[in-house]
């Protein structure tokens, strides 16, 4: 059915558009940027702000352009005198009750609060009032609360509620003395926070922040005794030129590779490996599970969805994989495979993870991925590579507990490691991951996009379940998910039901499924951020004509790694010469119990609970 | 395809929702049991809490953690809904609820320095308890014996004519009662 057209006048032009269109979106339609705050395109409306005010002829009081459905006849001012003033004391108090700190402030140049008070033209200050305080929180290893920056937008609130049903913040309190908090004012980490920071890409401000972990990498790097690794997630080659001005999409793998080089590390690997490792290792568990349950297998790769399993649904926790992600995958060949070839002592190795997720953050601290060395254990392997002196430093045959993964940093960290180093990435020559760990197939690239890890997991399934070359690389039915699809993909005499499904608020509904047992699927990919990793909550802050949770900006980052998987000669996980010398000389194959050791993990029920 | 787990429960559900029927005991708990058999159970979220702080006399972290699980409504709503309204409480109350009336009368009869008084030696203010239990602060707007303004009710008895010096002394009367008063009685 056609929707009603509405004719209404813009500071004098005509426009035409359908009944229902908001004040704002019709003024979009004539070229007209009403300023905003808390008004997000992607989320609920809220119109608590009042920055979007307008004039509408006969109303007698300015109304919010975002919340307001336009009627025929409407006559709107966007930009009088009175109304400028207006939007401009509105910005005017709430800097008043917001700390003076922009220019030590992380989100100094890219904060809407900041660009606001610029575009409506606050010169000074003209109120003195009382400031909020509260303390800063901490707790959690990947998200920072600042509340005395926060200007009760409730863009973080909608979007931990709508987006990722997690419902974690909400306001509490009255008043001057409202604030935004995980319930009863608790610490992020005793919440049920799932660390997507979503609620970081969101903020206008610098509310919510990432963990900082650059402090300790560059202490790494200038120690001279340290062997400081990185790897990086297939996500940031597709997003990190946009922190230096390269159109979004851009890939700029090699132009990173070289960055990271001149940063100092010692070896720069590709985590695509580890998802090459881990497709691999998954798709052996899926056959196992084709024979004996449970089914459906559900991905492990997104710690931000293993968090939500962890506390929402622990029901279902025999169904996640088994296997680590890709990232905590490598950080475990680093410190026994790769230090065992080059004869580094495994306790001198630093490994930097960069990844477009702050939940990582979390996932390096968790117990189990960490490792013990040194201890003469040989489950590890790495008693045998330790020099005798070290083994003596080490304590006289006493392990030491390490974590695999020493630090995460997110795009954005890198970007900003980048510009503090001085490096102008953009007129930088292309290099080259190190071996014995840098080289992947372009399925590993796949994994930074929702449905890759689908995609590459029946890349290398329909070989393994048929015996025979597969017949197609592309399975393009699982690719820019805009959010859930389910579908049924036929391998060999199997139809597999898979699903995939990104943003948490869309996992639900396949998750009760699943509960439901109504429709049995094979295998579900749950990506924790919208878009899957290029949208995660590491990712640079988006660039002019794009907003945080775009679908054009995630489209344009996943149609990078879709291009780089098609350039690539190495397209199947299992045809990866680093992979199959890893497996022969190290793994004994596939599936083995020396892999499941390394490359396997557990997952608990956690409190507190969280609602669904 | 088998789609049943064969492996242990991971499940902590029964366990969640027998703490939560613990900490709000059974009454209630079927209360909102019944709640969730209605339709639209989550509406009835400040009936729920009503009820809670009839019960308890106040809505701790745990009281609102249980309901949040019982009625299935994310915890951070239920504690944002339970701060947002001024009925609700969050804080303990004392054995004794101090009203120091502040109506006109009783405030052109100087209320509002035997007010400060109460302040300065119980270190808490409007809406408070004291650290030791025994006194809550609260503000009345009239107890409708002005003739004996100004006016302090403590628990159920009435003070009136109160200067500032007179407020030590009757403080200690309760301070003392409640140290003399078996654990739990008021």
């Amino acid at each position: 059915m056609r929707k009603k057209r509405l004719s209404l006048t813009i500071d004098g032009g005509r426009v035409t558009v359908d009944e229902g269109t908001t004040i704002l979106e019709a003024c979009q339609q004539l070229g007209i940027r009403i300023p905003r705050l808390c008004y997000h395109p992607e989320l609920s409306l809220m119109g608590s702000c009042r920055v979007c005010i307008v004039e509408v002829k006969d109303m007698g009081f300015y109304m919010t352009s975002c919340s307001q459905k336009v009627w025929e006849g409407m006559e709107v001012q966007t930009n009088s005198p009175e109304i400028r003033q207006a939007r401009r004391d509105i910005v005017e108090l709430l800097l008043d009750n917001h700390p003076r700190d922009c220019q030590t402030c992380e989100r100094d140049g890219n904060c809407e609060l900041q660009n606001l008070a610029y575009a409506m033209g606050v010169r000074a200050r003209h109120f003195e009032g009382r400031r909020k305080r509260f303390p800063l929180d901490l707790s959690s290893h990947s998200v920072v609360r600042d509340s005395e920056k926060c200007v009760l937008c409730g863009r973080c609130v909608r979007v931990c509620d709508e987006i990722q049903g997690v419902t974690n913040l909400s306001q509490h309190g009255r008043g001057f003395l409202t604030v935004v908090a995980p319930a009863h004012g608790a610490k992020m980490d005793e919440s049920v926070c799932i660390q997507c920071g979503q609620c970081i890409n969101v903020c206008p401000t610098a509310a919510f922040l990432e963990k900082r972990g650059a402090g300790a990498v560059w202490q790494a790097i200038a120690d001279p005794r340290r062997h400081v690794v990185v790897q990086t997630a297939p996500s940031i080659r597709a997003a990190i030129g946009e922190g230096f001005g390269l159109p979004p999409g851009t890939p700029a793998t090699g132009r990173m590779v070289t960055a990271l080089r001149r940063l100092g590390f010692d070896a720069v690997f590709d985590t695509d490996l580890g998802a090459d490792l881990t497709i691999i290792e998954e798709a052996h568990e899926l056959l196992t599970r084709l024979k004996e349950g449970p089914l459906p297998m559900i991905t492990s790769c997104s710690p931000g969805w293993i968090n939500f399993l962890e506390k929402f649904y622990p029901e279902l926790i025999p169904h996640a994989s088994t296997c680590r992600s890709p990232m905590s995958m490598m950080s475990a060949l680093i410190k026994t495979y790769y230090a065992k070839k080059k004869g580094i002592d495994p306790k001198k190795i630093y490994v930097v993870a960069v990844m477009p997720c702050v939940a990582k953050k979390y996932e390096a601290r968790r117990p189990e991925h960490t490792i013990e060395l040194g201890a003469g254990d040989r489950r590890t392997d790495c008693q045998s590579v330790l020099p005798s002196s070290d083994a003596a430093v080490a304590g006289g045959g006493q392990g030491v507990r390490v974590p695999l993964t020493d630090a995460v940093l997110t795009t954005r960290e890198l970007i900003w490691m980048i510009k503090c180093y001085g490096i102008e990435l953009v007129s930088l020559p292309e290099g080259e991951f190190d071996p014995p760990l840098g080289l992947s197939s372009g399925a590993g690239d796949l994994f930074g996009a929702t449905g890759g890890v689908m995609e590459a997991t029946l890349r290398a399934a329909s070989e393994l379940v048929t015996g025979r070359p597969a017949d197609r690389l592309d399975f393009t039915e699982v690719r820019n998910v805009a959010g859930l699809r389910e579908t049924y993909v036929a391998i060999g005499e199997h139809n597999i039901h898979v699903g995939v499904a990104n943003g948490l608020t869309n996992a639900k509904v396949l998750l009760d499924k699943v509960k439901q047992g109504k429709e049995p699927f094979h295998v579900i990919e749950v990506m924790a951020c919208p878009g899957g990793c290029v949208g995660g909550g590491g990712q640079p802050y988006p660039p002019e004509g794009f907003h945080i949770l775009d679908p054009r900006l995630l489209a344009k980052r996943a149609a990078a790694l879709y291009a780089i998987d098609a350039g690539k000669q190495l397209r199947k996980s299992y045809e990866n010469p680093a992979i199959e010398e890893i497996y022969d000389t190290f793994l004994d194959g596939p599936g083995s119990a020396k892999a499941h050791r390394l490359l396997h993990t557990r997952y608990a029920a956690k409190l507190p609970r969280g609602i669904r | 395809m088998n789609p049943a787990p064969t492996c242990p429960s991971t499940d902590n559900w029964e366990e969640v929702r027998a703490a939560a029927r613990y900490v709000l005991g059974e009454p209630i708990a079927e209360f909102i049991d019944a709640c969730c058999r209605a339709p639209e159970p989550k509406s009835q979220l400040i009936a729920v809490l009503h009820r809670v702080q009839a019960r308890f006399g106040y809505l701790s972290p745990a009281h609102l953690d249980a309901v949040a699980q019982l009625l299935q409504v994310p915890a951070a709503t239920v504690a944002g809904v339970a701060s947002f309204y001024h009925f609700f409480r969050l804080q303990p109350r004392g054995k004794y609820i101090l009203n120091v009336c502040l109506g006109t009368a009783c405030y052109v009869k100087g209320a509002d320095r035997v007010a400060q008084r109460i302040i300065d030696e119980l270190g808490i203010t409007w809406g408070e308890t004291t650290n030791d239990g025994v006194f809550t602060l609260e503000q009345a707007r009239c107890l409708g014996t002005c003739g004996l303004a100004p006016v302090l009710m403590i628990g159920e008895e009435m003070h009136g004519q109160v200067t500032p010096d007179q407020v030590p002394a009757i403080l200690e009367k309760y301070l003392k009662k409640a140290r003399e008063a078996p654990a739990g009685t008021a």
